[in-house]
């Protein structure tokens, strides 16, 4: 098991009630969810599809992907997640980042893509999947190259 | 609407759908256990077929604009996620899990595309 998904699991499990039903980490990832979905609108607004391809989104999705990466490893690397590591991560990383990127969209937009011009449906689900991948391999391996030379363990 | 008050309803309408998926996972996490990101699944394969129902609708005239921009850029796009769904993919990966690995990449965003074609095809 890695740190990080391990690090997950124990927010389940730690503390009296399970962190989905405590309101106000509920109330955490609205507040995230809100300044992460206000900030994709925004963008998308401001860059909108080229030639019918909405190349904002997929760079958005794979940002976020980054992003995410690195907080979740960075967070995991700290050892046990304590209740302020835990209030970070649900507001920065399931909030703030959840709902920047976005799934329904991404599938919604390859449907009707591959339907229209199926090579550029298939290049954009694609290029978004590989692309977010190597984004995440990223994130994650910023995080513990920089927790190795900051924190002097190999 | 208003641009402005329109941009606001669609941030908060995203801060809901994002509380939603918090719930919606966490109690897929209590009843399966943590293993394998069905949480995820669950949010995003019904995400994107309401996602496509709603663009369907709107197609066809039934849903109007600002309703649908509310509910499918907010709600939706709040709702489901693409960076847990790569970061999970990465993590299952370096567990040495390169089935489950495959089927949460690949898998996934075939899935959704066949759940977002069904909706569309539903509402157009």
């Amino acid at each position: 098991m890695t740190a990080a998904r391990s690090s997950a699991r124990s927010s389940v499990t730690s503390g009296a009630r399970p962190a989905h039903l405590r309101p106000g980490l509920v109330a955490l990832v609205v507040l995230g969810g809100t300044l992460g979905t206000g900030l994709r609108h925004g963008l998308d607004l401001a860059l909108p599809p080229v030639d019918g391809v909405p190349l904002t989104i997929a760079a958005i999705n794979v940002a976020g992907a980054f992003l995410l990466g690195l907080l979740l490893e960075t967070v995991a690397r700290r050892g046990p997640e304590d209740d302020r590591a835990q209030r970070v991560r649900l507001l920065l990383g399931t909030g703030v980042l959840g709902g920047f990127t976005t799934y329904s969209a991404l599938a919604v937009d390859t449907a009707l893509l591959l339907d229209d011009r199926p090579l550029v449906g298939l290049g954009y689900a694609a290029g978004t999947l590989v692309l977010g991948l190597v984004a995440s391999v990223g994130g994650v391996a910023v995080a513990a190259g920089r927790r190795r030379t900051h924190g002097g363990t190999a | 609407m208003t641009g402005e008050l329109l941009f606001c309803a669609v941030a908060l309408a995203g801060g809901g759908g994002a509380g939603l998926r918090f719930v919606v996972d966490g109690a897929v996490r209590a009843r399966l256990g943590d293993g394998f990101p069905w949480g995820t699944w669950l949010v995003n394969l019904s995400g994107s077929f309401a996602l496509g129902l709603m663009t369907g609708l709107a197609a066809s005239t039934l849903l109007p604009d600002d309703l649908g921009l509310v509910l499918g850029t907010g709600l939706l796009g709040g709702y489901t996620t693409f960076s847990t769904a790569a970061v999970d993919t990465v993590l299952l990966a370096r567990e040495g899990r390169h089935a489950a690995a495959l089927l949460n990449g690949v898998g996934m965003l075939v899935v959704a595309v066949v759940a977002a074609a069904a909706g569309y095809a539903l509402g157009a």
